[in-house]
């Protein structure tokens, strides 16, 4: 996904003079071919998120389109207020680029466990949420980010996430991408993130779901919740999945996005991670099965 | 523009009006500035209330965005806006509200929470140096905000990347919301915690003009530069100089017809 991502900037860089790249003193292994390129529109801001988004949303205001990479909680938790008042506030283009989404650097420790992050995203006004689920949606997230610069929250994962998706596919905000097609009228799984891979493994394994569908969700925000009652319609029944807690999450959005619609809200359910992983050390998929993103746990 | 100390002057006069009126504080915070605003809009920065995009300009970042008043004078009288709006200041739905507001014309960037425009400003700054443009960007900063880890990882990033185009003024008023600076958090050595992250650093009286004017006329080679500006805090009404209530107080009609006489003028 990382590899997805810096390509995707280059290619845009190219030919738009107004991209800019700002790193927090990370990105080694990622970033230098972005470096090499465009040495002159990279800054590392060094260990100071504050300051980094600070001077983002000033490189913003005179016109840049300012990517800002870090891992984890470090480019949101860590400078919120910044993010709310300097950037989502101004309507300023920012790409706020984190990696390690959900539970990717699971035995870093819980400093490094993003899994509370759209419940601080999701509440501002103007931030528009990309949580891609494989390489080929990073790609086309950053097409569409790159063509309609604003105030975006990009969530990468970071371990070699495969590709689901054989080409890359049109995404918008608010729109389902299909995946994978069941029985007109039957349920579907609907993702937002890296939690797509999971999930198409679970259809594809398990015969006893072929009359479900599989969709993914990776661009949504505050204001693409009006769209969501009319593709719940479809389906008798919905099932969210993503690796995050489920307090201020994916599903609770889509919950509230359906809240006017009494017969739509008993047919969503939400797959969230439980919070019991919250200060538990191990790897991705250790964790994620523990908090109940396993092949087994999505069954239950 | 008029003459700096009119200009000074009238800051003061319609600051006083606008929290009268609209009953908000911080009025001593926007008199300690005022010289330093009138001096900026009225002899040194580039701008034009016409086309308050052009790339031209100065940038003026005010990151104590409480002292907006003083602001919204001094945009008004350099015909922004016209002055009638400054009644509406701090009402039902105007957008003169009791922090700096970007809504406003001629603002450029709304602050309220401390230790948010110098990262701001630095990243303006950045954005001049690396288009070549030769103009500048003021911000204009509390004494007590220096609190703000936030203002000093700017400072360092200025530094570093050798922001020369780059002007912050600490409005050292040495007053901060509950006790004076040094019972709160001192700051001493300002000056030297400044020069040792790398800043050219100049100490004047901001409310002497022509230092003012002197100060910002000067020019740096290689880092941004800081300009501690020792100022009283309530400047131009003796009962609210050095007053720590002053800080949220607003003046009853007396006490604005006491402060406007001492700015010369009857109030009505």
């Amino acid at each position: 996904m990382r590899d997805a991502f810096i390509d995707e900037l280059i290619i845009a860089a190219k030919s738009n003079e107004k991209i800019v790249l700002i790193v927090g003193d990370l990105g080694f292994g990622t970033i230098e071919p972005f470096v090499e390129r465009f040495p002159d529109r990279f800054i590392n801001a060094g260990v100071a998120e504050q300051n980094m988004m600070g001077v983002a949303a000033g490189l913003a205001s005179e016109g840049c389109h300012v990517f800002v990479y870090s891992i984890a909680n470090f480019p949101t938790f860590r400078c919120a207020e910044q993010i709310r008042n300097d950037i989502a506030y101004h309507n300023f283009p920012v790409t706020i680029v984190a990696v390690g989404g959900g539970l990717a650097y699971g035995n870093l420790g819980y400093s490094h466990h993003a899994v509370q992050d759209f419940a601080l995203m999701r509440v501002m006004p103007n931030m528009l949420i990309a949580a891609p689920g494989d390489p080929m949606e990073v790609r086309g997230c950053m097409r569409y980010i790159v063509n309609n610069p604003q105030p975006c929250y990009l969530r990468l994962g970071k371990s070699g996430e495969a590709c689901v998706h054989s080409k890359v596919p049109e995404i918008a905000p608010g729109e389902w991408v299909n995946i994978r097609n069941g029985k007109q009228g039957g349920g579907t799984y609907l993702t937002t993130g890296t939690a797509l891979g999971l999930v198409n493994e679970l259809l594809e394994s398990n015969a006893d779901l072929e009359n479900w569908s599989l969709n993914s969700l990776p661009l949504w925000s505050m204001n693409t919740k009006k769209e969501q009652p009319e593709k719940l319609k479809y389906f008798s029944a919905t099932h969210t999945v993503e690796d995050h807690l489920i307090d201020g999450g994916f599903g609770s959005w889509l919950l509230e996005a359906a809240s006017a619609h009494r017969q739509l809200l008993t047919r969503i359910r939400i797959k969230s991670l439980d919070a019991k992983v919250c200060g538990m050390v191990g790897k991705q998929p250790c964790l994620n099965r523990e908090g109940g993103l396993s092949l087994e746990g999505l069954c239950e | 523009m008029k003459n700096t100390r009119i200009l000074a002057n009238i800051i003061r006069q319609q600051s006083l009006k606008m929290v009268h009126k609209s009953k908000g504080p911080h009025i001593a915070s926007a008199l300690s500035i005022a010289d330093i605003l009138a001096v900026l809009y009225g002899e040194i920065m580039s701008f034009d209330p016409n086309d308050t995009t052009s790339s031209l300009r100065d940038r003026f970042i005010l990151s104590k965005g409480h002292s907006c008043v003083a602001i919204y004078a001094v945009l008004a009288e350099a015909g922004f806006f016209p002055k009638e709006q400054l009644g509406t200041y701090g009402e039902d739905f105007s957008w003169l509200m009791n922090h700096i507001s970007h809504k406003v014309p001629g603002v450029e960037f709304s602050t309220g929470s401390l230790g948010h425009g110098l990262p701001f400003g630095v990243g303006k700054s950045l954005a001049a140096m690396i288009r070549g443009e030769t103009w500048k960007t003021f911000v204009l900063l509390g004494d007590g905000e220096m609190d703000e880890g936030s203002n000093w990882e700017a400072l360092m990033f200025a530094a570093h990347y050798k922001l020369s185009n780059l002007v912050a003024i600490i409005d050292y008023n040495k007053l901060q919301s509950l006790k004076p600076v040094e019972l709160t958090m001192g700051l001493e050595p300002l000056v030297d915690k400044l020069k040792a992250f790398g800043c050219l650093v100049h100490e004047i009286d901001g409310h002497n003009h022509n230092q003012l004017i002197d100060v910002f006329k000067k020019e740096s080679d290689s880092q941004p530069v800081v300009i501690v500006a020792h100022t009283v805090k309530g400047k131009g009404v003796s009962f609210m100089e050095n007053r720590v209530e002053w800080h949220y107080k607003c003046p009853d009609d007396r006490q604005l017809g006491s402060a406007m006489a001492e700015l010369g003028v009857k109030h009505a």
